[in-house]
């Protein structure tokens, strides 16, 4: 066969029969794809099912164990990162790839930098990194600005900058849109489209299924490390494509929600009176009552997060009070936070800096936050650490090879079991939760639901911040939407929409929107 | 505008430290009996420029979040040579400078190897080589002595024009075809990406291993350029072990005063120069003003302790607690 023909009949590249064990793990079994020019191609499976294997074996991070690739039929084998950036496979990666002291043009120039005379050219390598922010439609980032004081919006965008500028013929996208604003997806979608139709093949990897139902031409679903079915896109439900993920079928996400009622002339466990920061926050009031679940949306960045850091001790020189029990309660620190009866929990934002110590054994992470409850005398009581840590296993279904084994080396889901379990083993009253199904699977996603309900019902006090707009509509019993560090609105119950909850972020008139909580 | 205050942020560490040195050295030339003379400057910049050379080549190390705890026996081992071979005629001599500086590239370059491939831990592995550079430098001299190529000496550490001092324009020709060019380089951006986040750099197919490789090796040509410099000042070699270590502790004090950070990925050698000229005054100022040399050690330390505070003041304004551990 003349090339010509080979590529007529084989596609820009194929996966034939790839397998990678990790120890005793199978991460990936006999896996084939066909990734077509002029396609998007949608990969999906729960955490774990063997897409971050997939996709580091394409971009030569990780070498398969067994199988073979081919890029334009012929056999292709990725040694380095660089290799497989040289045969036009740029990823933008779920754990972001970006240094974070290096500036804006540093790191979308990083992997091939314009050089003269032997130096990087500072020129020109400006005029790449403002192409290629302005071909991903973040214009608003200066190339000079330093990656790690950029907001981790900007920073998804930089990286998705930083794979357009190697001008790549198959673009991987790894949960790329995780923590995008909805204003941002549109823009990308929109590139990504306009990359299709310039004849790439882009990979694309997520967790929301009304992103691949608006992008995908061609989906494959992984579940356990093989590829278990390839359709064409809008020919399946969602609910046969989430039954094809997890194996069993798909329903109730959301469990159903307690009628709740106060009991009269109780003081509610938490509650903000005119609270302030600088000017992030302003004059913020709510009340979280015994075994509500109060959620906080909005887009992003609009003080979401640091309302919650305000009421766990971090930020200093916070205006306004907090009340316990109806008790003003001075909270300058975390360990304060969390001391009882206060019973505070914070389940943090980025689970790899604030929430876990990633080299350390997950038994060891899961004790951190509860050495004061297990040990006597300052010696820690192993069997009840062990005790403890059991129920906790068992409770959350946290998969890991054994406690001893390093909390880095579990998926991404069960990883923020393990910072969900390390607070609930102080039996926290009241939870504060960052955003805590950023990035993992379906079925951790539900447990986890399941798991917030019960602990309202158990009389804990929770808010409960999530970008997710479904989980807000789903979880929460009211809902405050924050919009340039103020409550704008507040939701509750069947007020709770999509609708309502878009139009609030977005600071919309609520008199155009008729349901008013 | 806006373009000055990135500029401002890039440069932060590196202008802390030039502002600590400028009221250091203003606070110590205003009580000095002569003040601000050519003499003064002279005697300073002799003084700082040896601890420059050291802390540079600490710098380069540090910004790959490594650290070389053997730049100091490198100075002492260079010296040592240099008093042998950096003699005679100009053609003897030249060929002396370049074996020195050889040397302690050569150096660098198995400090590189050994932190690189080898794998060992940066603090481990060049305790280790430190200790073999000194063993080394006691051979070449168990007693001190030596000499040195005495024009060159004096030119090299005298003043061009009456005025400036000339070692301080050696340093700064180092800084534009050392420093700069490295930190413009590949090498030189895959030294920092590494030192900031190696599995970022990784993953981004950046060149990790050349860019640190050529990070140790240039600073063993730094503190060549040290042992060079010592050499010069004293006419004389030493392997004196106290010397080295006080070299090289004090390297890492003046790259923190300059702003490098010691997690790697931030700062710049430029700063480390001010940060040696800073520490390096923290001493002569106890001079200035007359101390009792039974209390300077103690002195010194708490000057030293002062200053490094004022690089952290900005910790206090803080308002977000998780931003002291950035």
């Amino acid at each position: 066969m003349t090339t010509a023909e080979i590529q007529a009949t084989s596609p820009l590249f194929r996966m034939e029969g790839v397998s990678k064990r990790y120890g005793g793990v199978r991460a990936l079994e006999n896996a084939h794809l066909d990734v077509e020019a002029g396609h998007i191609h949608a990969i999906l499976g729960e955490n774990g099912a063997g897409k971050s294997t997939l996709i580091k074996i394409m971009a030569g991070v990780v070498a398969p164990d067994e199988g073979r690739m081919l890029l334009d039929g012929q056999e292709a084998v990725f040694r380095s990162p660089a290799a497989a950036s040289a045969a036009g496979i740029a990823c933008v990666f779920q754990e972001l790839s970006l240094i974070p002291d290096l500036s804006v043009a540093d790191n979308i120039a990083i992997s091939n930098p314009p050089c003269r005379f032997g130096l990087i050219d500072r020129r020109a390598q400006r005029a790449i990194a403002e192409e290629a922010l302005a071909r991903a439609g973040a214009e608003d980032i200066h190339p000079r600005a330093a990656v790690k004081d950029l907001p981790l919006s900007r920073r998804q965008m930089v990286e998705i900058a930083k794979a357009l500028a190697s001008r790549p013929r198959i673009l991987i996208l790894d949960e790329a849109t995780s923590a995008l604003t909805a204003g941002d997806v549109a823009k990308v979608f929109a590139v990504l489209k306009g990359l299709r139709s310039e004849g790439l093949a882009l990979l694309y990897i997520s967790h929301r299924m009304h992103e691949i139902a608006e992008l995908a031409d061609t989906c494959t679903v992984f579940r356990n490390g093989r590829n278990v079915a390839s359709f064409c896109a809008g020919t399946r439900t969602n609910g046969e494509v989430v039954e094809m993920m997890i194996g069993r079928e798909y329903s109730n996400v959301f469990p159903p929600r307690q009628q709740h009622s106060a009991e009269p002339g109780k003081a509610p466990v938490l509650e903000c009176r005119n609270l302030g920061w600088s000017d992030r926050l302003r004059d913020i009031s709510f009340s979280v009552g015994e075994g509500e679940v109060v959620g906080l949306g909005g887009l992003e960045g609009q003080g979401q997060r640091l309302l919650l850091l305000a009421l766990f001790g971090v930020l200093r020189g916070t205006s306004g009070s907090v009340l316990i029990d109806g008790q003003p309660a001075a909270i300058r620190s975390p360990a304060e936070a969390r001391r009882p009866p206060r019973s505070m929990a914070l389940i943090p934002e980025d689970r790899k800096t604030e929430g876990l110590m990633l080299p350390m054994t997950v038994r060891e992470n899961l004790s951190f936050a509860a050495l004061d409850r297990i040990a006597r005398g300052g010696v820690i009581d192993r069997g009840k650490e062990e005790q403890l840590i059991d129920d906790m296993v068992r409770l959350l279904e946290i998969k890991t090879a054994g406690l001893d084994v390093p909390v880095g080396a579990l998926s991404g889901g069960n990883q923020q079991k393990v910072v969900i379990a390390k607070w609930l083993m102080r039996e926290p009253r009241i939870i504060l939760l960052n955003d805590p199904t950023r990035g993992i699977d379906v079925g951790t996603k539900q447990e986890l639901y399941r798991l917030l309900r019960r602990l309202a019902e158990a009389g804990a006090a929770i808010v409960f911040y999530s970008t997710d707009y479904d989980e807000l509509i789903g979880c929460c019993d009211r809902v405050l939407v924050l919009y340039d560090g103020r409550v704008v609105r507040e939701l509750e119950g069947d007020g709770i929409t999509e609708r309502a909850l878009i139009a609030s972020a977005l600071n919309v008139e609520a008199a155009q929107e008729g349901t008013v909580a | 505008m806006s373009e000055w205050r990135y500029w401002l942020n890039e440069q932060r560490g590196t202008l802390t430290g030039l502002v600590i040195f400028l009221v250091m050295f203003t606070v110590y030339v205003a009580n000095h009996p002569a003040g601000f003379t050519a003499n003064v400057v002279h005697t300073a910049a002799n003084k700082g420029v040896l601890l420059a050379f050291v802390a540079m080549a600490q710098a380069l190390v540090v910004i790959t979040a490594g650290i070389d705890l053997s730049v100091g026996m490198i100075l002492v081992l260079t010296n040592c040579l240099a008093s042998w071979i950096v003699v005679g005629g100009v053609m003897p001599t030249s060929l002396g400078v370049a074996a020195v500086l050889a040397t302690g590239t050569l150096c660098g370059a198995i400090n590189g190897m050994l932190v690189i491939y080898g794998r060992l831990q940066p603090i481990v592995a060049t305790i280790a080589t430190g200790a073999v550079y000194f063993g080394l430098a006691l051979l070449l001299r168990p007693f001190p002595g030596g000499s040195v190529n005495e024009d060159l000496a004096d030119a090299l550490t005298g003043r061009l024009f009456g005025v400036v001092p000339s070692s301080l324009v050696a340093l700064a020709a180092v800084v534009l075809l050392v420093w700069l060019p490295f930190k413009r380089s590949v090498a030189g951006r895959a030294a920092y990406a590494a030192g900031s986040s190696e599995p970022a750099a990784f993953m981004s197919g950046v060149p990790i291993r050349r860019g640190k490789f050529a990070a140790y090796l240039l600073g063993g040509l730094l503190a060549g350029m040290g042992g060079l410099f010592l050499t010069f000042f004293t006419y004389t070699g030493e392997a004196a072990y106290a010397s080295g270590s006080a070299y090289t502790l004090w390297s890492i004090a003046a790259v923190v005063l300059g702003g490098v950070s010691l997690y790697g990925g931030r700062g710049s050698a430029v700063g480390a120069i001010f940060g040696a000229f800073a520490a390096r005054t923290t001493g002569d100022m106890l001079f200035a003003f007359d101390v009792d040399p039974l209390w300077q050690p103690l002195l010194q330390g708490i000057v030293l302790m002062i200053a490094v505070s004022i690089g952290s003041l900005a910790l206090l304004r803080v308002r977000n607690r998780l931003d002291w551990f950035q």
